[in-house]
């Protein structure tokens, strides 16, 4: 397939607005439980939702350059019931909704205590609203993933590696950028967060090597034999109807060598995954700049969007088959 | 339920580009608006086509034929760009089975074109929506037309007749005994998307005479069976001169 930039764009930033926001609430989780200190509400979670918002707004505007026809883009939330695309739609504002939301009780510290759990402790208002964007964070992972992962010709896309990549690669460049801010923020949740960085990372790694080895296994299941019926072994096509170029020869190939697309892969195995966990380790070790952790997430993010290129690149659409040559 | 369909013989095309062309001068002058093209006299001509005519070669030469190859959009009975499709711009027509997209509706998200594993939608740059065949819809059902005329432009203008078009799902019809009779196939099976469009393979073209064709079989007189035969020596001018 082609790269489109803009889907290279929406994917990545949605995935760090999402992760970033799990990161906060995370935080927000453990200090309920007194597991870490609290925070401020004011100058963490509220500025935090802030940054994971300007990150979800970003994606946004990048998903509407993917549009030939923008201005009819509200039509695209109907179709929610056979569509991935449009349930992504849906629940993508939806979170960004929950987001503002959650960033504005922390704003005012309007917190007023909802339930009490038998322990004592307190869920208050902040907390009802992120589990729901907790919630609605998974389900924009899903829904991104699922794009792609219900194309069973896709064979490249079509599995559930896809998915987890979605959420594991989002998650980690979320909880990276969650340690840069703490740096800023809370200098006392840098390891917490680098902790966790390191953590989805390499899980990061291993199903993203994963679907790597797997892609690297599949055969093909359509052959120019089945595309045009004819059993013979020995088919070669000599034109594919015309001389110039159509949409099936702009949109279905990616036009690079083979070479270009294994240094890619090689290039965002190590900027992606292994330069920010080098990185993010000097967090953990407490000797942490945050210039060095500021680019861990530059680094870390450059480096997924040079695995969306490669996951696009890498998918080998069938009906490549139709068009070989030109004679 | 009726399934609209068109089914290609491969074994009679001969790579004219006629379809191509008719469907091109069909559907751009149609109430859609046109298939807009980029370049067309320039270095890299481009444009919207609903039709393609390719060539492939089989076999190794010198045992090689040439296999011209109509593709447009197959009309699959479970199309598997209609249900991806966000804004519902991409339907299937329930009382004729006919795949298209409403071009009013589309945003032109480009996702419809992924799921088809044919590669039969085409983006159209200037009116920045999906398009594809639509079987010429908007010639089938026109009161104003002669019923010669209700049919697609491509059927119409292959010369060689090799595009039969009706209703697969009607076990009478031309198309049907055609699919059945000459065993007619769909592309790319594996993917389950039943294509309504067939294809008709290449056959072995031999002359075939029945017995009865040589000698009449319906003649009550058996006058054929009668005809003396002429001795070896005599003058023979055909079968004139033996009466």
């Amino acid at each position: 397939m082609h790269p489109a930039f803009s889907v290279i764009f929406l994917t990545t930033l949605i995935g760090v607005g999402q992760g970033l926001f799990l990161a906060l609430f995370t935080a927000q989780t453990y200090a309920l439980f007194d597991l870490l200190p609290q925070q401020d509400s004011h100058a963490f979670y509220a500025h935090g939702s802030i940054l994971a918002l300007l990150f979800l707004i970003g994606g946004l505007i990048a998903s509407f350059f993917h549009l030939g026809r923008p201005e009819r883009a509200w039509r695209s939330a109907t179709q929610w019931r056979t569509s991935w695309l449009s349930r992504e739609v849906i629940v993508l504002p939806a979170f960004m909704g929950m987001v503002f939301l959650y960033g504005l009780a922390h704003f005012f510290e309007c917190k007023p205590v909802l339930a009490t759990l038998p322990s004592g402790i307190a869920i208050d208002l902040t907390v009802v609203i992120g589990t729901i964007a907790w919630l609605l964070a998974f389900a924009l992972y899903v829904c991104t993933g699922m794009i792609y992962a219900c194309l069973r010709f896709l064979r490249e896309w079509y599995s559930s590696l896809t998915v987890i990549n979605y959420i594991l690669l989002g998650g980690a460049s979320g909880f990276t950028l969650a340690t840069v801010f703490a740096a800023v923020a809370a200098p006392e949740l840098v390891r917490f967060f680098a902790g966790w960085a390191i953590i989805i990372t390499l899980l990061g790694l291993v199903s993203r090597v994963a679907s790597l080895i797997r892609n690297a296994r599949l055969k093909p299941k359509s052959t120019l034999q089945t595309a045009i019926g004819i059993k013979h072994p020995k088919i070669v096509q000599k034109t594919q109807g015309f001389m110039g170029g159509s949409f099936n020869t702009r949109e279905f190939f990616h036009g690079r060598s083979a070479a270009f697309l294994r240094s890619i892969k090689w290039i965002f195995l190590l900027t992606a995954f292994v330069v920010p966990v080098l990185l993010l380790a000097t967090g953990l070790s407490g000797v942490a700049a945050t210039e060095l952790l500021l680019l861990a997430f530059v680094v870390q993010y450059l480096g997924l969007m040079a695995e969306r290129w490669f996951f696009f690149a890498q998918a080998n659409h069938p009906q490549n088959l139709y068009y070989q040559a030109i004679g | 339920m009726t399934q609209l369909a068109l089914v290609i013989d491969l074994n009679v095309c001969v790579g004219c580009h006629a379809c191509v062309t008719s469907c091109k001068e069909w559907n751009t002058s149609g109430a859609a608006g046109p298939m807009v093209d980029q370049n067309p006299y320039g270095k890299d001509p481009t444009g919207t086509f609903f039709n393609r005519v390719q060539t492939f070669e089989v076999g190794e030469f010198p045992n090689t034929e040439t296999v011209h190859f109509p593709k447009s959009c197959l009309h699959c009975e479970d199309p598997p760009c209609v249900p991806v499709c966000p804004t519902g711009a991409s339907y299937k027509r329930k009382e004729d089975g006919i795949v298209l997209v409403d071009y009013d509706k589309c945003i032109g998200c480009k996702y419809c074109s992924w799921a088809c594993p044919y590669g039969m939608r085409e983006f159209d740059e200037a009116q920045k929506v999906m398009k594809k065949c639509t079987l010429c819809v908007d010639r089938l059902y026109d009161p104003q037309m002669t019923e010669e005329e209700r049919r697609p432009a491509c059927v119409r203008a292959c010369p060689t007749s090799a595009r039969l078009y009706g209703d697969i799902h009607d076990p009478e019809s031309a198309v049907s005994h055609a699919i059945r009779e000459a065993g007619g196939y769909q592309l790319m099976p594996e993917w389950g998307a039943s294509p309504a469009n067939h294809y008709l393979p290449r056959r072995k073209t031999t002359l075939r005479l029945r017995h009865d064709e040589i000698e009449r079989a319906d003649n009550p007189l058996k006058v054929d069976g009668l005809l003396p035969k002429p001795g070896k020596s005599e003058p023979s001018l055909d079968d004139v001169t033996t009466w």
